[in-house]
């Protein structure tokens, strides 16, 4: 019995000392192995007298769990550190680049045009779209241009050898959409305009989106309003605005839209950004709407003017060039 | 519309600085262009006159002068000028004088000779643009008298930038009542005058152009000294518009145009032959004009002509033959309505545009020939002398505008403006307007003046009263009304969030002109349905693009000669094809080059291939859902696909677009190189969706089994999936090809392919003996039908 106890008080220090999970392994088969002590000491048990049988198996049990549980522990304390070691050389440079991590963009023209018309949609406009080549009535005579109108030779023009025409602003889609349409309506109709014009500050391609609200009840305070409203959410800041009376045949009242723009230098102009007015009458008419019942609103903006504003792009020719160099930049 | 500002101050007294003024213009729908100083800091300025002038002994090119500036001795001044002379009256800056450019005079010593002073050209005085030497002033210019108040100076050119609709603003006159508007101020424009008629001397005037030239008047001057000079005062008003002043008579014509509006025009009344004819010019009537151009017309012009020939082009210029020259002794001037639409266009159509057309084509008020013809018979005989004849006129009444008068409705007014105006505002502002107004009940009747073109209707009086009380004064308010939600329909894929997905996968959005050049589209063999612009600003933006690729080819090829090896471009943009109307069909292109993945330290570079577009393809078509709509096919190509390297893509059944790697003769041409890949498809398909209807998850084990088979290399991949699916049925829910491999142990002409099939059975767990027996089916099917051998 002593023997045992002193037996195992010894293996619980080799134990402890032991320093590789083989050495472990080979003690755990000296203790509870086959012929390990422990075992010797059970397989002795049945030599003893059955009174005394039970108080030694106890004792063996015991002795059995305490050496099992040191062995289990310090197995797993061998590991932990293994664990450790292992981790403390398992390193990598993690600034270094990861893969296929690269993105496109999308162009900044259409994403002025996109944002344009999300501010819009808020409002309660819906985009429709109409043709890039269109007839003479849809791009100047329904919209109150008469033939060889002075008013016209602010269009340069793109002729097809037809007659039709490339269209030289997105207002026919107002003829468009009010065709066969009876209001309320609130439309925005972005897209590509033509201008037989090019030079450092015009370029014969470019995007417009035109508006327009048909109503019982709008006013030009109501158009206004809008305005100001999309200008402020657009470039997320209040702005300084003026309306200036202009003139465009198929509005009436009509206006430009200035807007205060500080430069970096410090100083601060008037800049024109956005043409609107009431709709003509005629142009309502034109429509099939009863001008007298209804009345409505339309502007129409350059989507470049913007984009050049809101992004600080200098040359409008840079928008056509598509070198990544300037691409990238808007990712 | 450029003009003096001091002329303009002299016909209506406002005490509105500079900036004022402009400003007010300008929110009144007159924009201000630009300002124009001039003649500022002329102190130590006057006039002054050449006494003497002699050989400076050291230089050829000088002269010294000795200049009588009204001082108790002459000045001796040194003078490099070629037109300094004795005799002619000049400026001259006095010692202590600064010019506008900064100079500030000193006494100098030039090569040995004191000068007291500088006698100065126009351009140093900031007057005028002219350096060619000195200004010479009129002779009876009084010497002493400070410069600056001689010329009228200082003083302002003002540029208005006017729309269409004003052209009443394009004589002073009008403008004048419209800041009078403005400022609450009066006019005070010059009366009319009448020229006392001293002579018989009339000719014949036949209206034959009916309301195209309803009213034409004339008269003869007779015994004028057309070589007489302008006076100062008419010149530099003339200067200050933007007008060169060339002679008393075409000077003394402009000068009524910009104070009246009336465009005049003088001929030489002796090289005129009987009665002036008012007609339209007969087909391929041909005529020299002042300018020296000769123009071929046709019955949409209106011509005047006397009972030879053509002598002008109404409305437009005058003729060559009967132009007024420096001896000229006898006019016929012409003050003449015509209707715009007979002038609209017609001089762009003769590649032209004068002060005349630009007036008439907008409009001229039919009551000024009268008013405009005394006031240049008066200007002109104070100045050339000579005898005026009777004014004659020939007028069609029935033919002229006649006078409208608008209702405006007060809650019309209010409706459209969202703003009260004051009713005492209202008649204010027509009144000042030159309208006549009588109240109504309900609001006014307006009578606009016969200026005023552009007065037809309710709307465009509601206008005139907002542009005067002022669009800041309008109120700024949301709109009320029904507000019905625009919500794009779900089974449609946003286009813009079509650009996203491809920004994500490493694409940047360009955008491309819409029009190519002939050549271009020659080399890519589009010669088909194309649609050329008739009038295109070069040859390289001819003809509307039938596919967004070659100009999405030329911005790849920018990009890779900037040093970009790696360019990933897409476009979404509308196509072109003939038809009537015309076809526009939104497309979608990629274009890509440079190695497939970007260089990486970790990753071996390896080149862009089809697969890659592909892939491209595969994720965009995925996102419909709905990939059994989509096909490919290895023929037919277009020419510029390379034969073995490209697809034609379907959708139900419909070609809708093609991929694959550039022609590589195509791509020599264009200097590009062999890694060029392609694709464009039609838009719509793609933005097709499969509305999402949930079917339930399977709840039994999907299994796999692994098979390699050895193939003829010409069984394309989606024969062999259409045999393993036909074999197998439904209990096939995937299959993988996981490898492929050619070379050495696979027979020459022949390819080994790994294949992975997950088998899955929705009402029970499928056995090990079920997917072998699939396999073995799988297997049997492709020995049989494409001489398949399993690979060991």
């Amino acid at each position: 019995m002593d023997d045992l106890e002193s037996r195992a008080s010894q293996a619980l220090a080799d134990i402890e000392n032991t320093e590789t999970l083989d050495g472990l392994d080979a003690l755990r088969v000296g203790l509870l192995g086959k012929s390990g002590i422990v075992t010797a000491a059970l397989k002795s048990l049945g030599a003893l007298a059955p009174d005394q049988r039970k108080a030694r198996g106890a004792e063996v049990n015991r002795v059995k769990e305490r050496l099992a549980a040191a062995l289990a522990a310090r197995k797993q304390a061998m590991e932990h550190v293994e664990l450790e070691r292992r981790l403390a050389s398992e390193t990598l440079d993690i600034t270094l680049p990861g893969r296929n991590g690269e993105r496109g963009g999308i162009h900044p023209v259409t994403h002025a045009l996109e944002r344009i018309s999300l501010i819009f949609a808020r409002l309660g406009y819906q985009r429709v779209d109409g043709p890039e080549i269109e007839d003479d009535w849809h791009n100047f005579e329904a919209l109150n241009f008469p033939p060889h109108h002075p008013a016209r030779a602010m269009h340069d023009t793109f002729y097809f050898a037809d007659g039709r025409l490339l269209r030289t602003h997105t207002s026919p889609v107002q003829i468009r959409s009010m065709q066969g349409r009876q209001p309320p309506i609130r439309i925005i109709a972005p897209g590509k305009v033509y201008r037989s014009d090019s030079d450092q500050t015009h370029s014969p391609m470019f995007h417009q989106i035109e508006g327009l609200l048909v109503d019982e009840t709008s006013s030009f305070a109501d158009l206004k309003g809008t305005l100001a409203e999309f200008i402020r959410a657009f470039f997320e800041r209040d702005f300084e605005m003026r309306f200036r009376p202009s003139y465009f045949p198929f509005t009436e009242p009509s206006a430009e839209v200035d807007i205060r723009w500080d430069a970096e230098d410090g100083s601060s102009r008037w800049l024109e950004v956005l043409g609107c007015g009431m709709v003509h009458p005629k142009v309502l008419s034109n429509c099939g709407i009863d001008p007298e019942r209804y009345t409505g609103f339309a502007f129409g903006l350059g989507v470049e003017r913007f984009a050049m504003l809101r992004y600080g792009v200098s040359d409008l020719r840079a928008f056509f060039e598509n070198d990544l160099r300037f691409l990238k930049q808007f990712a | 519309m450029k003009f003096s500002e001091n002329w303009l101050r002299e016909l209506v007294k406002i005490d509105a600085d500079r900036p004022t003024l402009c400003h007010a213009l300008t929110m009144a729908g007159l924009e201000v262009e630009e300002v124009t100083a001039l003649g500022e800091g002329l102190d130590g300025v006057v006039v002054a006159e050449i006494i003497g002038a002699d050989k400076h002994p050291q230089a050829d090119r000088l002269q010294v002068c000795s200049v009588d500036a009204g001082l108790a001795a002459p000045v001796q001044i040194v003078c490099g000028a070629p037109n300094a002379r004795v005799g002619i009256k000049v400026p001259l800056a006095l010692i202590g004088a600064k010019l506008p450019a900064g100079i500030v005079i000193k006494a100098a010593r030039l090569r040995g000779v004191e000068s007291f002073g500088m006698l100065c050209s126009a351009r140093e005085l900031g007057v005028d643009t002219d350096a060619s030497g000195l200004l010479e002033l009129p002779d009876d210019a009084p010497v002493g008298q400070p410069l600056a108040g001689y010329l009228g100076l200082p003083d302002a050119s003002i540029e208005l930038k006017l729309t269409p609709n004003r052209p009443d603003c394009l004589g002073m006159t009008g403008l004048a009542h419209d800041v009078a508007a403005l400022f609450g101020a009066a006019v005070n424009v010059p009366g009319e005058s009448v020229a006392k008629v001293t002579s018989k001397a009339r000719r014949g005037i036949r209206l034959e152009a009916g309301h195209d030239a309803p009213r034409y008047l004339g008269r003869v001057v007779e015994g004028i000294d057309a070589a007489a000079p302008t006076p100062l005062w008419l010149a530099e008003r003339l200067r200050r518009a933007g007008l060169r002043p060339i002679s008393a008579v075409v000077d003394v014509t402009n000068y009524v145009m910009l104070e009246l509006g009336q465009p005049l025009h003088a001929f030489d009344h002796d090289s005129l032959h009987g009665d002036i004819v008012v007609r339209h010019a007969a087909v391929g009537e041909s005529l020299k004009l002042i300018d020296g151009s000769q123009v071929e017309l046709d019955p949409g012009f209106v011509v005047i002509a006397d009972e030879h020939k053509a002598l002008a082009v109404a409305g437009v210029m005058g003729g060559f033959d009967s132009r007024v020259t420096d001896s000229t002794a006898n006019i016929f001037l012409e003050s003449a309505h015509f209707a715009p639409a007979a002038i609209m266009g017609r001089a762009r159509k003769l590649g032209m545009h004068t002060d005349a057309s630009h007036r008439f084509e907008r409009g001229v008020d039919p009551e000024l020939p009268a008013r405009a013809l005394e006031r240049a018979t008066s200007l002109l005989l104070s100045i050339t002398g000579g005898q005026a004849g009777p004014v004659l006129v020939a007028e069609s009444p029935a033919d002229l505008p006649q006078p409208v008068t608008v209702r405006l409705r007060r809650d019309r007014l209010v409706r459209l403006l969202g703003v009260q105006v004051p009713d005492v505002e209202v008649v204010r502002i027509f009144t000042a307007l030159g309208m006549r107004v009588e109240p109504r009940a309900d609001g006014w009747q307006v009578a606009a003046p016969s200026s005023r073109f552009d007065i037809e209707r309710e709307e465009d009086l509601v206008e005139e009263v907002a542009r005067i009380f002022g669009y800041d004064r309008i109120p700024t308010h949301a709109p009320a009304g029904a507000l019905s939600l625009a919500i794009q329909p779900e089974a449609r894929i946003n286009e813009h969030a079509m650009r996203e997905q491809l920004a994500a996968r490493g694409y940047h959005e360009a955008v491309n002109l819409s029009f190519l050049s002939a050549d271009l589209l020659a080399r890519w063999a589009f010669g088909e349905g194309l649609v050329p612009l008739a009038n295109p600003l070069s040859a390289d933006l001819a003809v509307m693009r039938p596919s967004l690729l070659p100009g999405l080819i030329e911005a790849l090829r920018h990009n890779r000669d900037r040093q970009q090896d790696r360019v990933r471009l897409f476009e979404l943009a509308r196509v072109f094809a003939a038809g009537d109307p015309p076809l526009e069909t939104p497309s979608l292109a990629l274009a890509a080059s440079g190695p497939a993945q970007a260089e990486q330290w970790g990753e071996s570079s390896r080149p862009l291939d089809f697969h890659d577009l592909k892939g491209e393809f595969d994720a965009l078509v995925a996102w419909g859902g709905e990939p059994q709509r989509w096909s490919v096919y290895a023929d037919p190509l277009p020419g510029w696909l390379h034969p073995g390297r490209g697809a034609r893509v379907t959708h139900d059944g419909e070609t809708v677009g093609y991929l694959g790697a550039l022609h590589p003769r195509l791509a020599a041409e264009l200097d590009l190189g062999a890694d060029v890949h392609v694709m464009e498809l039609a838009l719509e398909p793609l933005l097709t969706r499969r509305l999402p209807q949930s079917s339930p998850v399977p709840r039994h084990p999907s299994v796999r089994r692994d098979i390699a088979l050895d193939l003829p290399e010409d069984v394309s991949w989606s024969q062999i999936e259409d045999v393993v699916r036909r074999s197998t049925g439904v209990v096939l829910k995937e299959l993988r090809l996981f490898d492929r491999y050619v070379g050495k142990g696979v027979e020459a002409g022949r390819k080994s392919l790994a294949m992975g099939l997950i088998l899955q059975d929705a009402s029970r767990t499928l056995t090990d003996d079920d997917a072998d027996r699939c396999v073995r089916q799988a297997i049997a099917a492709l020995e049989q039908t494409y001489n398949a051998k399993l690979r060991g």
